[in-house]
């Protein structure tokens, strides 16, 4: 039994076999998962030591840093991955010493493991040339996360950076330093570039393309010296040509070599030129030893520094650890890759070593694209070399190995020059090996549609881990999916809302109709449109219109005829087919003045008044008619509509605040008026509601709303997301301690995006739930600008205010649109028989007993007082 | 121009087509105090339904959404958003609900 030794001196001993992973890198994240997946973790304590200070992550596109990745977004493990199989992950804590009479691991931080199986996934180390100069400041190696910190923050002035290595890993830091912003070069001591994978012509495309960019190429030559600058610092680099390269940074990318020394010092055998030695099983010497990765040396006789044969080494042990059957006896060195923006790919026999074999080549120098089969004399496909124009890898390869069903020349030959426009998965047998990181065959795939029910890539890449490695495999994953199912708005339109959003915006379209008959299906042009596409439609035509010079009235123009019956009159339709009417009371505040005004209205027209959740009081049974003599009073006394009509802002609730409470921090009041009246009339995917609490203890409830503010010592925290329903769910934090002006510009962006990017009738919950990214995608876009459209979300903000207009007044003061208002178009005196009340607790209620007959009759109602006169029945 | 709706055998006049907004219906209150829905679509066709939803009780069908589907014209309740034909009055969510339906021209 193993013995678990803390250095402390303190002594377990456990009852399960303990299995010690050192390196916690890609190939070891891969060995965790298939730990799990066969169940192991559950019957072993699983410790992982991992030298860098972050859990593993995705090494291979390190570069989509500069393209907007966070460090986090690059991590491997899903959240809570280690917690759910109980793997103790150490960080910043790597082994130093391994005691394999005893069987224990010690680590840096002292803490000595016993284990009963230890798998090395210990990886490589950058090779660095040994030229004079090699350890100057501005020296650096790219392979972390830190390398990449490391580099960003040296070169943050700019410059020139070189690195040497054309390589696969070299042109990979070339895109980096490119991404900083440097000018940058490129020494690569062979001819051409990227020499192991593709040969002369697809080097000389790439080489044409990168150069292009702005990247400068140099072949043939070796770096002979660093030379420092009077400060120390790099300053130039001595070429074997005899030139001198002036640069201020300089990246080693000259290969890499395995990390094998902690092998290497407990006696384990390595090869001559490094890697520990490994069976079929990745089974070291020492039976309880397992070595996988780059650190190892595979049993065909090489050391393997692509990820898809570490992923298939990570499963043979895993599976050598739980008792399966399984080897790795080697595997191709087919890799797809995007460097620099350019694709570059080899697959199978990509240089013709093949005896007898035969090319065929197309190339382009124009648009730089260099595409070579190399296929056998019986025609059957053996690899193959393509550079600027990929996209046919993830077909091709699977193909290798096999006679393509068309002829090689077409394979290679663009769409219109006699190539198959697009040769689909369904020419592959299912045996065929679709992702080769994973070694997923199209069967596999097929099976995880029709029996796990996949739908989207997402979730094939989950059943099946299918296009979880390098990607390239994505293309086809997409291809061998039943056709998507359509996510189109409506029966008229085959665009999602936010996608209408966009056209309307970028083709400033003001009207339903030119939408409809440019933009909908085709059956649907030239129709009238549906319930669900209008408002929608009509929706994102008011939350543009200032900025597409649309009009800013819902009312006018061809947006009359696109409103739900509450937007086109203003006002919320009961069960009866009276009508409700809810003035604008901003924060709740309101003066005895205004509410005397408001019990007189109520008073005179006969209307059942009822306080709302929003802090507002809302007028019951109004017919159509009646409307605007309604308004007419309101507005006259300072109100304006309240918007509880609309998919738009309702109300921001707040409690008293600092003013009068005793455990306010900050005027609450004050914020929600003024937020209330920056959004009022703001049309959005669905309603928006808000509230500002003066203090922690949230009396306001602003963690129910859609953008909810709660008051702290030094300012404003910002919650979204939230609502109450029949769906609960509490505003998750967005920012902190942010000031009144921060606060404001922090709420334009994020109601912005929301309206841009929301579905129809997507409530801000549901919408956070929904994207790609959440919460954390937000946060990105609104507060750090991650899509660089803050500007301009903030420019469409201020043309809603600049915009505003209260609709109730510009209703009243315009002939046309009162012209609309009445409950007749014959007989616009008369008004609706068919809207009665009954009394009920001193106040009236819809008659419904009058609308249950099919033919009205005058039955007997209450005499009901309004302006016009007293009516009875 | 005059729209009229045919009741029993007679043409029965309603209002101007001025009054008419596209894609939008106006409530009529007829000679017998039953009242109908009027509609006008995009392309000027006129059609003409009972304004009472069966499935309320209430007459509001004329403040409902006009909408087309394989080219026939129907109106959404704005009550519940059944949908009725404009041309038939029937129900297209329930066959079994139906409204009156009027034959409608302008003069």
């Amino acid at each position: 039994m193993a013995v678990d030794t803390m250095a402390g001196g303190t002594t377990d001993v456990p009852t399960v076999p303990t299995i010690v992973l050192v390196g916690h890198g890609m190939v070891g994240q891969r060995f965790l998962e298939a730990l799990a997946d066969r169940g192991v973790t559950e019957r072993a304590r699983v410790v992982v030591l991992c030298e860098e200070p972050r859990a593993a992550y995705d090494r291979v596109h390190l570069t989509s840093y500069f393209s907007g990745t966070t460090p986090d977004g690059l991590a491997l493990a899903e959240d809570g991955f280690m917690e759910k199989h109980g793997i103790e992950l150490r960080l910043g804590d790597p082994a130093l010493t391994v005691d394999r009479a005893a069987r224990t691991v010690t680590a840096r931080s002292g803490l000595t493991f016993g284990y009963d199986t230890l798998v090395l996934a210990t990886g490589s180390f950058p090779f660095v040339p040994p030229v004079p100069g090699k350890d100057t400041e501005g020296c650096f190696v790219y392979r972390t996360i830190e390398d990449l910190l490391a580099i960003e923050e040296y070169a943050a002035t700019g410059g020139t950076g070189t690195v040497v290595g054309g390589g696969l890993l070299g042109l990979e830091a070339a895109g980096a330093l490119k991404g900083l912003g440097l000018d940058t070069h490129v020494v690569e001591f062979a001819p051409r570039l990227m020499p192991v994978q593709i040969d002369e012509g697809g080097g000389e495309a790439l080489r044409r393309t990168i150069e292009e960019m702005g990247v400068t190429v140099h072949t043939g030559v070796g770096t002979q010296a660093i030379v420092a600058g009077e400060d120390g610092r790099v300053a130039a680099m001595s070429l074997s040509d005899g030139s001198t390269l002036t640069t201020g940074l300089v990246v080693f990318s000259a290969g890499v070599r395995p990390r094998d020394q902690l092998a290497r010092e407990c006696g384990l055998p390595v090869g001559e030129r490094g890697g520990i030695v490994v069976d079929e099983q990745c089974r070291t010497e020492d039976e309880a030893v397992y070595a996988i990765g780059e650190c190892a040396l595979a049993s065909d006789g090489r050391v393997y520094g692509l990820v898809a044969p570490g992923y298939e080494m990570a499963e043979t042990a895993a599976k050598a650890i739980a008792g399966d059957a399984g080897s790795f006896k080697g595997a191709d060195l087919s890799t797809k890759l995007k460097l620099l923006g350019v694709d570059v790919a080899s697959f199978g026999d990509a240089h013709g070593a093949t005896p007898g074999c035969l090319d065929v080549l197309y190339s382009d120098s124009r648009s730089g694209v260099y595409k070579k089969l190399v296929v056998s004399r019986e025609g059957v496909l053996l690899g193959g070399i393509l550079v600027g124009d990929a996209d046919s890898y993830g077909m091709l390869r699977p193909m290798t190995g096999s006679v393509p069903p068309v002829p090689p020349e077409r394979l290679v030959l663009p769409a219109g020059a006699g190539g198959p426009v697009e040769l689909g998965p369904s020419s592959l047998p299912d045996t065929a090996v679709i992702c080769s990181c994973h070694n997923v065959t199209k069967g596999a795939i097929l099976g995880a549609v029709t029996e796990h029910s996949c739908t989207t890539v997402p979730q094939l890449k989950k059943c099946t881990k299918a296009g979880t490695g390098c990607g390239s495999c994505l293309k086809v994953l997409g291809q061998l999916l039943p056709p998507a199912e359509d996510k189109g708005l409506c029966g008229c339109f085959a665009h999602t809302r936010q996608e209408l959003y966009e056209i309307v915006r970028a083709l400033r379209v003001t009207s339903f109709a030119a939408l409809l008959d440019s933009h909908g299906r085709e059956a649907a042009r030239g129709g009238e449109g549906c319930e669900v596409c209008k408002p929608a439609v009509a929706s994102v035509i008011a939350s543009l219109a200032p900025s597409i010079g649309a009009p800013v009235h819902v009312l006018d123009g061809g947006q009359a005829a696109l409103q739900d019956t509450n937007d086109h009159f203003l006002a919320n339709l009961q069960r009866n087919g009276s009508y409700s009417i809810v003035p604008r009371i901003p924060g709740g505040e309101i003066t005895p003045e205004k509410l005397i005004v408001i019990g007189e209205v109520a008073r005179d027209f006969g209307l059942y008044t009822k306080i709302t959740g929003g802090q507002r009081i809302d007028l019951f049974g109004a017919r159509v008619d009646q409307l605007p003599l309604i308004w007419t009073r309101l507005v006259d006394a300072g109100f304006e509509s309240g918007h509880a009509y609309g998919k738009a802002l309702r109300t921001v609730k707040s409690c008293v605040g600092s003013t009068w409470c005793r455990y306010g921090v900050q005027d609450s009041v004050k914020m929600a008026i003024g937020l209330e009246l920056r959004y009022r009339g703001l049309r959005s995917p669905h309603k928006l509601k808000s509230a500002v609490s003066g203090c922690a203890r949230e009396c306001a409830e602003a963690r129910g709303k859609d953008f909810g503010i709660i008051a702290t010592a030094s300012g404003w925290n910002l919650y979204v997301g939230g609502n109450g329903g029949a769906d609960p769910r509490h505003a998750d934090l967005l920012a902190q301690d942010l000031s009144d002006a921060e606060l404001v510009r922090l709420i334009d962006r994020f109601l912005m995006f929301y309206i841009r990017t929301a579905d129809r009738l997507e409530r801000t919950s549901a919408w956070l739930e929904r994207i790609e990214g959440g919460l954390e995608h937000v946060r990105d876009v609104v507060v750090h600008d991650s899509l660089g459209i803050c500007d301009e979300l903030e420019s469409l903000m201020s043309a809603h205010v600049a915009g505003y207009r209260d609709e109730w007044a510009d209703t009243i003061n315009d002939p046309e649109r009162l012209s609309r208002f009445v409950s007749f178009v014959n007989a616009p005196d008369v008004p609706d028989p068919s809207v009665r009340f009954v009394e009920e607790r001193d106040q009236v209620k819809p008659d419904l007993d009058l609308l249950a007959g099919p033919v009205l009759l005058a039955g007997p109602t209450l005499a009901i007082r309004t302006l016009e006169g007293t009516v009875t029945a | 121009m005059t729209i009229e709706l045919l009741l029993d055998d007679a043409w029965f006049p309603v209002c101007d087509d001025a009054l008419l907004t596209p894609g939008r219906g106006v409530a009529a209150l007829l000679p017998d105090g039953s009242q109908a829905a009027l509609f006008q679509d995009r392309h000027g066709a006129l059609y003409a339904i009972g304004n009472r939803d069966p499935f309320t009780g209430a007459y509001v069908l004329s403040r409902g959404l006009l909408g087309s589907a394989a080219g026939r014209a129907y109106v959404a309740s704005p009550l519940l958003k059944q949908r009725f034909d404009l041309a038939t009055g029937t129900c297209l969510d329930d066959e079994s609900v139906s409204t009156a339906s009027y034959a409608v021209r302008s003069q």
